[in-house]
């Protein structure tokens, strides 16, 4: 098979701390021969340099507080092959100090190991580290129970530990992959099956390996703008394609904005690398129809199977900060090429890994624990959820200058998809009561300003007067498609409530884009209402004819 | 995607990712193979247009051809190239001879850091790979330097889903390693797929070639026929000697390297 098109697959190698994960790799990569002459050698020598018995952890552990500590600290790389194909093996530490590193080698893992000690058997860390896959979204796991040597091959252990793993693994939705009976550092059961584990006729390491399935990308587009470049007479987006494909011609919608526009070509230095169709993995340079103002952070999709756009979402995230995340204050949100202020509103609860049981209540999530929050993005971002999409439903958390933590999002909450609006708490509505319309003469068509998005909360100042529009200083927004009014005092935020509670007091009234409703006693009210209440009494022609007039506080202007 | 594309995307993705999020960004160009692929992967992250400039830190001692070399892809390609020297070390008399750590430390990670200095880079791009040796393998794709340009390599920021340390205080640096994921063969592979120009000091010339640039006097050259690229490619996928075999500061001790990076070789 030609080099260059053989199957690759990133595996991490994950489990508690000294259960032999790295003896696993070093075993691997001495068995099959991938090692230069001279690393053993060297290995050796410093060995006897340093007192030391040979290790084969050691061909990782290239620090030498890894070597005289005996454990790993930091994550490494290497490549390996067998005759299936090539493979990325991830080393990640399995100390509990050091969680941080484990996660930044099995963040872009394919698949897992998980390795545990027959004779110590589950651990803290085992539970740990499944519940961070399945959190990273690897969700392919064969389970290596290490060390059989030192229970005399005994089968009674080994099934133990199957069974308490396998129902433990299915709570997180981990495919749990064979379950593999070995010694690492004697070499049973590695390349191939051990005449010692009579008992066991499941694959072997390497037969294993070879058994965890590649996972495929979805179909859908997912082109995140990482940059705009104008190095010369092209304007040229740069990103790269997270899934699905694009071909010139293809029609494209950016979020959250909601433009449209559509491929003229892809840009490339090299005229081979000039391309018509492109596929997911590719970092691309675009070139658009219609030379909107574009930036980073917004997403690439087709016009169909779109993201969800909000500025609000449900989450499960990982801590890894050295203080603790708390309510209420701001944080960097870093999700594909987004990133804005946010912060956490709710913290539903923490979930420990030890039994996966949420715990409700808490205050603050602290360094190595797990928790369900509702994170509010100061603004409006497209993103999917992590089941749907994996690279626009994943986000970091930066602390100050420190990456804090991670999570991914589990819930878009309806009524979430505010670009602009009201807010209090719980409630939501949409409104473009503030925003500028326009009449395009070039496309004849009247339109939003495209203008930046603002969220009212209780209290706020609302511009009362703008170049499309003129409201009087105290006045009644009626937002029908949230079921929610606001009431304006004075230019002010003064109440935000659920339609049902809200109490006609002879202010005007507007709708949610700003035209008056015809409205002016108690029982014109209660019949709009009905009107507006009732599905199919009228049609939206004539409800908007009886019941709205748009020249009372908007004009159009040119734009 | 094979395997060259999918390496080669997400170089590319962390060379703009770079351009993006640092400030005033360089590239060390030391002539030799890795950091000539990162210059042609530069190229086509930014269309043609290399819009930072690339830096050699001259020990003086290389290799003659190397610096020939350098000014014609410079002049050729219309770099903006800065050459910097520790000239106070050299009117010292620095040099292999008074130990090849010190000379090391005062030629390349003292003079890299006057000049990241000097010029206020808040961004290197720097073309190390995590095979190439282990304090390497360890390393980060955004690796942070503190204000003496030291590598604190047992707190290490996690880098993960492609979100790579961008925030860091005033008078720290970010180094950006491109290619990180490659290996010498990939490199190899590569450089033959893309029909790139390369240095011809890796050729065979009666029986021997360079494996590694360096220094003319701590370089040893490698016993070998291979002539060409696809000659080097052919050789390496049968060879199990290691690349930096011949480079003698790596053997000084059993942590060289590791000690020389922490306080900011490259």
């Amino acid at each position: 098979m030609n080099e260059n098109t053989r199957e690759n697959l990133k595996l991490v190698v994950t489990g508690h701390v000294d259960h032999g994960k790295s003896t696993v790799i070093g075993r691997l990569l001495y068995d099959t021969d991938a090692l230069p002459q001279g690393t053993i050698d060297r290995v050796r020598e410093i060995s006897k340099e340093t007192g030391q018995p040979f290790e084969f952890a050691f061909l990782l552990d290239a620090f030498e507080e890894e070597r005289k500590q005996g454990i790993t600290l930091d994550t490494t790389r290497l490549q390996f092959s067998t005759a299936k194909r090539d493979y990325l093996i991830i080393d990640a530490p399995g100390h509990k100090e050091f969680l941080k590193n484990m996660i930044s080698g099995a963040a872009d893992a394919e698949a897992a190991f998980l390795v545990v000690d027959a004779k110590s058997g589950v651990e803290e860390q085992t539970k740990r580290h499944a519940h961070m896959l399945s959190l990273l979204g690897i969700d392919r796991v064969g389970v290596l129970v290490n060390k059989m040597d030192l229970v005399g091959y005994d089968r009674a252990v080994f099934f133990a530990i199957q069974k308490e793993l396998t129902s433990f693994l299915l709570n997180l939705d981990l495919v749990s992959g064979p379950f593999v009976p070995l010694s690492a550092l004697l070499g049973e059961n590695i390349l191939k099956p051990s005449e010692l584990m009579p008992w066991y006729s499941g694959p072997t390491l390497i037969g294993t390996l070879d058994s965890l399935e590649k996972i495929t990308r979805p179909q859908a587009v997912r082109f995140p703008i990482q940059d705009v470049y104008k190095f010369d007479d092209r304007r040229i987006i740069a990103g790269r394609l997270e899934s699905g494909s694009l071909k010139v011609g293809d029609k494209l919608l950016i979020s959250p904005g909601g433009k449209k526009t559509t491929i003229v070509s892809f840009a490339a230095w090299l005229k081979k690398d000039e391309l018509t169709l492109a596929h997911a993995g590719q970092s691309l340079g675009i070139i658009v129809e219609d030379e909107f103002f574009n930036k980073r952070g917004e997403l690439i999709t087709a016009i169909d199977g779109s993201p969800k756009v909000t500025d609000n979402f449900k989450a499960s995230i990982f801590w890894l900060g050295r203080a603790p995340l708390l309510k209420g204050k701001k944080y960097k949100l870093k999700l594909a090429t987004f990133s804005s202020e946010a912060s956490i509103e709710k913290i539903y609860g923490l979930i420990q890994s030890e039994n996966l049981a949420p715990v409700a209540g808490a205050a603050e999530v602290s360094f190595n624990e797990v928790a369900e929050v509702l994170i509010r993005s100061k603004t409006p971002l497209a993103l999917d959820l992590f089941s749907e999409h994996k690279v626009t439903g994943r986000f970091v958390l930066m602390d100050g200058y420190e990456v804090a933590g991670g999570g991914i999002v589990t819930g878009i909450t309806e009524g979430a998809m505010l670009l602009s609006g009201f807010v209090d708490g719980e409630i939501r509505a949409r409104s473009e009561v503030f925003e500028e319309y326009v009449y395009s003469l070039e496309r004849m068509l009247v339109t939003k300003k495209p203008g930046k998005c603002f969220l009212y909360h209780l209290g706020d100042s609302v511009p009362l007067e703008g170049e499309s529009y003129n409201y009087p200083d105290s006045f009644d927004i009626v937002v029908f498609r949230d079921q929610v009014a606001i009431k304006i005092r004075s230019g002010v935020v003064s109440a935000i409530t659920r339609l049902c509670d809200y109490l006609y007091e002879g202010f005007p009234m507007v709708n949610g884009r700003g035209f008056a409703l015809k409205a002016d006693s108690d029982a014109k009210w209660l019949e709009l209402r009905q009107a507006l209440i009732v599905p199919g009494s009228l049609d939206e022609t004539e409800l908007a004819t009886k019941y709205l007039d748009f020249n009372t506080y908007r004009k159009i202007s040119f734009g | 995607m094979n395997h060259l594309d999918e390496l080669e995307a997400t170089s590319i993705y962390i060379l703009r990712e770079a351009f993006r999020n640092l400030g005033r960004l360089g590239l060390l160009w030391s002539i030799g193979k890795d950091s000539t692929v990162l210059l042609w992967l530069a190229k086509k992250a930014f269309f043609g247009h290399c819009p930072f400039p690339f830096i050699h830190v001259d020990t003086s001692y290389k290799i003659p051809e190397m610096i020939v070399y350098r000014d014609k892809v410079a002049k050729e390609l219309g770099l903006e190239l800065i050459v910097h020297r520790n000239e106070e070390a050299l009117a010292a008399g620095m040099g292999p001879q008074g130990g090849r750590l010190v000379c090391c430390k005062a030629l390349k990670t003292d003079a890299l850091a006057e000049m990241t200095h000097k010029y206020g880079f808040d961004g290197l791009i720097v073309g190390v790979r995590r095979d190439e040796e282990g304090s390497r393998s360890k390393e980060r794709i955004f690796s942070e330097r503190n204000q003496s340009d030291e590598w604190d390599y047992t707190n290490q920021a996690p880098e993960l889903w492609g979100q790579f340390k961008t925030d860091f205080p005033a008078g720290h640096h970010i180094r950006v390693h491109p290619l990180l994921e490659w290996n010498e063969l990939d490199i190899w592979r590569y450089i033959e797929r893309e029909n790139m120009p390369i240095i011809d000091l890796y050729f065979s010339k009666d029986g021997e070639r360079y494996r590694s640039l360096g220094c003319l006097p701590c370089t040893r050259k490698v016993r070998s026929n291979a002539s060409n690229v696809s000659e080097i490619v052919e050789e390496l996928s049968k060879t199990n000697i290691s690349e930096r075999a011949g480079r003698a500061q790596d053997q000084e001790d059993a942590y060289a390297m590791q000690k020389l990076r922490r306080d900011g070789y490259m």
